[in-house]
């Protein structure tokens, strides 16, 4: 069904001078956008929740860090503490991170890329935004009526004992698991069934690779964790024992089921940050991706290994010999098809014309971060080093460089790339260097410090702490409000460029990918033409055009599904 | 504007597919990959069950005399012919027989509806002798009058109207037995009954068919509950799909012959039925 062929700008697919009838536009009042079933509107309302979850997950970590500025009593009593580092984690995990790119960047980008004009099913898109509101609300309803104080991983039996907020903290993520299930199942769908003309499974871009590779797990891993989360429900309000041990159940058992989830739930994480990371390095280095293939193959090797790991989060939970060593060997082998894409990704940048824009900063960033996290997750993979390491800041921190210093920074660096293309404004450059920069430094500071005091014997999620460790715990409270200052930082040009940012071109980087291919902000409909896919790291089909400020194709009909029989 | 193009055989596209197939196979590839997700959610429950019947198998084989295999059986052929009229609605859709159509649809819910009546009968049993999940497990029979946390004196009462074959099941609460009571935080008896552990004269009980209740004989009630009680949920959203549907049929959304939201529900409906039968076979079959 190829719209009018023979539309004003020609045979330019893309049509430079951006017209007032945008998705942005398109429609008007509150309403417009809380029942829409446009797949950017909804990218753009989860963008606005999931930053606010994420500023309110920040405002939980900066409380804890002053906590921790001295030993003893700083700003709150030990129970007000435990409630915080659970409420950190809760909202980080289940309202930041595991929806966090698939629904905002994945949401807007997908259907873009595929030359398509919405995802396959519209209508469970929207729903599942709504799910994430009603999961949201739940969870800010705990916070209200006393909090939680378990940890967000919620282990029994200290969780069916406590007189906190429990219940209504589970069934705001049980049904945030299912807002994230839905997610997941309409890009498989729409992965599946709606590839423009010309793009087969080994053209896609990798970013589709990656967030495939993500719904995969979401759709496979999320349901267990429901289970888990209704039978934790089931135990505190009815008593039916299957985790509870005065009733004959197995707390351990909860463990197992939990970690089925969470453990490929990290992989939910850290799969669509890779697959970010593969547009942002090919791009900015201004080369083709090296071993395309391989990038591709390790998100699916990581997505199914990832089920397979689980229980190396219960090294000292009693498992037999055996199992832990399985369990070790197993963690083990995730790290090759994680080198496989760092390697290529280096490969990619080798002999590239690299440009320091503000998303490769990023890029580069997560690179390093992102090796130290995935080193120091061998020391935690390894059984002797583990017994000394387990429930240490060594494990926080592990944790904060894969999720913070991977997935957080990879989403920064997304937002930064697309930023032009959802709004159609360019932010400040300089002062979005000046923010990476604060942040790299600043999450170093917090970060590096808590694996010293972790390798030197610190708890994690202890209140108090001995003499010695003073100097580490306030240098990561230094960097955390350093951290802190890098995002006010970048809130501050963001918002700025949506008012005062100068216009943004349709393809200011250079991307060959389909979404470049409109305009920006893109229309109603994304595309004015049927859309047709080449290499999409082809770069060199583009050029850079001094009077729109952007790149166009040297020949834009190369896009077009068969133009001449269209019309 | 409107967002529906019909294509010629009448079938409405929506505006981001490019035509009926596209469409068709998405709505299909979507559906079967909820299901997974389903039989993923329910994998949780058949896990427990695995792991707890694996360590306890006498907690099992003890609980399970107290289900009524006929009502059971009588479920299984309940829902394995609305699965029947369920995929007889989708030919009927496909053939623009919307009379049929409806027909089906209504027996498929009757059966829906029978199915809770049936399982509605168990679970008041169940209740009226406390055999009920850990938290609120007290067994009690009113006939002896007498109520013990230890020893159940039951002859499954409920099943006194059906034609129940299952034999009397009585244990004596004698003095001579404190075993029993010391052996719940000990050894587990062994899954063939109280032989080797049993104080002398419980021989004679058990020629007689009675049983010691095993330690923790509460964790078989509480996954029959889980299990049936979450499968029930989904009968239930089943019996919301074919309400769904009739109002449907009722606006004449399927004389077009678009039946892909049959199909959907109809599918959706074979997994709850396919979950009942391995309900029945691990929950009601064990020995």
């Amino acid at each position: 069904m190829a719209e009018e062929i023979s539309a004003p700008g020609g045979d330019a697919p893309v049509d430079h001078t951006a017209s007032d009838d945008n998705y942005l536009t398109h429609g008007k009042g509150i309403l417009s956008w809380l029942f829409t079933l446009d797949h950017k509107r909804i990218g753009v309302m989860y963008l606005v929740a999931i930053l606010s979850s994420f500023f309110l997950g920040g405002v939980f970590a900066l409380v804890l860090r002053t906590e921790l500025w001295t030993p003893g009593q700083t700003i709150m009593t030990a129970d007000t503490y435990n409630k915080m580092f659970t409420l950190h984690g809760a909202v980080m995990i289940f309202l930041f991170i595991i929806p966090g790119i698939p629904a905002t960047l994945g949401n807007f980008v997908l259907p873009l890329m595929l030359g398509a004009k919405d995802v396959a099913l519209p209508r469970l898109n929207l729903a599942s935004f709504w799910l994430w509101l009603t999961g949201a609300t739940f969870a800010v309803v705990s916070i209200v009526v006393g909090a939680i104080d378990t940890g967000w991983t919620f282990y029994t039996p200290y969780s069916t004992t406590t007189n906190t907020a429990v219940v209504s903290m589970t069934l705001g993520a049980f049904i945030l698991g299912f807002s994230s299930i839905f997610t997941g199942l309409n890009f498989i769908v729409t992965i599946h069934k709606m590839r423009p003309e010309g793009m087969t499974w080994f053209r896609m871009p990798l970013f589709l690779w990656g967030i495939y590779s993500t719904a995969i797990i979401q759709v496979l891993a999320t349901p267990v964790l429901g289970i888990t989360l209704l039978l934790l429900i089931a135990e505190r309000t009815l008593g039916v024992g299957i985790f509870d041990p005065s009733l004959g159940g197995d707390p351990v058992l909860f463990q197992h089921f939990f970690w089925f989830y969470s453990h490929p739930a990290v992989y939910i994480m850290i799969l669509p940050a890779m697959a970010i990371m593969s547009e942002l390095i090919s791009v900015f280095s201004g080369k083709h991706i090296f071993g395309y293939k391989f990038i591709a193959w390790s998100s699916i090797a990581i997505a199914l290994l990832s089920f397979l790991v689980w229980g190396h989060h219960m090294f000292t939970s009693g498992q037999s010999g055996l199992m832990n060593m399985i369990f070790s060997a197993l963690t083990f082998s995730v790290a090759i098809p994680s080198a496989v894409k760092v390697f290529n990704w280096l490969a990619t940048m080798y002999k590239g014309s690299i440009r320091l824009a503000a998303p490769m900063l990023y890029a580069l960033s997560f690179l390093f971060l992102f090796a130290i996290g995935g080193l120091t997750g061998l020391f935690l993979g390894s059984l002797s080093t583990d017994i000394h390491l387990h429930d240490t800041y060594f494990v926080v921190a592990h944790f904060h460089y894969v999720m913070f210093g991977g997935t957080v920074i990879a989403f920064l660096g997304g937002i930064h790339y697309w930023w032009p293309k959802m709004f159609g404004r360019m932010y400040s450059e300089r002062w979005a260097q000046v923010s990476a920069f604060l942040i790299f430094v600043g999450f170093n500071l917090t970060f590096f410090t808590q694996f010293v005091m972790g390798s030197h014997g610190m708890p994690r999620r202890y209140y108090n702490y001995l003499e010695r460790f003073t100097a580490y715990h306030q240098a990561s409270t230094v960097g955390s409000f350093v951290l802190a200052l890098g995002f006010f930082i970048m809130a501050g040009y963001l918002l700025h460029s949506l008012v005062g940012g100068e216009k943004a071109p349709a393809n200011p980087w250079g991307g060959a990918t389909l979404e470049w291919e409109t305009t920006s902000p893109p229309a109603y409909y994304n595309f004015k033409h049927d859309m047709q896919a080449g290499d999409p790291y082809d770069l060199d089909a583009l050029q850079w055009d001094p009077q729109t400020k952007g790149y166009v194709r040297k020949d834009p009909r190369s896009v077009l599904l068969s133009a001449g029989e269209a019309s | 504007m409107s967002d529906r193009e019909h294509s010629s055989d009448g079938l409405a596209v929506e505006h981001h597919f490019e035509n009926a197939d596209q469409q068709y196979q998405s709505a299909k590839l979507g559906m079967w990959v909820f299901l997974a997700t389903e039989i993923l959610f329910f994998g949780g429950l058949f896990v427990a069950y695995a792991v707890y019947r694996a360590n306890h198998p006498e907690v099992f084989v003890f609980g399970h005399h107290f289900l009524d295999k006929n009502l059971g059986a009588l479920n299984t052929v309940i829902l394995i012919c609305s699965s029947l009229t369920a995929a007889w609605a989708v030919r009927a859709a496909q053939l623009k027989q919307i009379g049929m159509l409806k027909l089906m649809i209504l027996l498929t819910m009757l059966c829906a509806f029978g199915f809770m009546g049936v399982k509605a009968i168990e679970y008041n049993g169940k209740w009226k002798h406390g055999l009920l999940w850990a938290g609120q497990y007290d067994p009690h029979v009113e006939d002896h009058g007498e109520v013990s946390h230890d020893v159940i004196g039951e002859e499954i009462p409920e099943n006194a109207h059906v034609e129940v074959v299952t034999e009397e099941r009585v244990v004596e609460t004698s003095p001579a037995q404190p075993a029993a009571d010391a052996d719940r935080s000990a050894i587990a008896p062994a899954a063939e009954g109280p032989a080797g552990l049993a104080a002398p004269g419980s021989a004679e009980a058990e020629e007689a068919g009675f049983e010691i209740e095993p330690a923790n004989a509460q964790i078989y009630f509480s996954i029959y509950f889980l299990m049936t009680g979450l499968h029930g949920i989904h009968v239930l959203g089943g019996i919301g799909a074919f309400v769904w549907l009739l109002l449907c049929a009722r606006r004449g959304y399927f004389d077009g012959g678009h039946f892909t939201r049959v199909d959907m529900v109809a599918l959706y409906w074979h997994l709850v039925d396919l979950i009942w039968i391995y309900l029945f076979l691990l929950l009601y079959l064990i020995d």
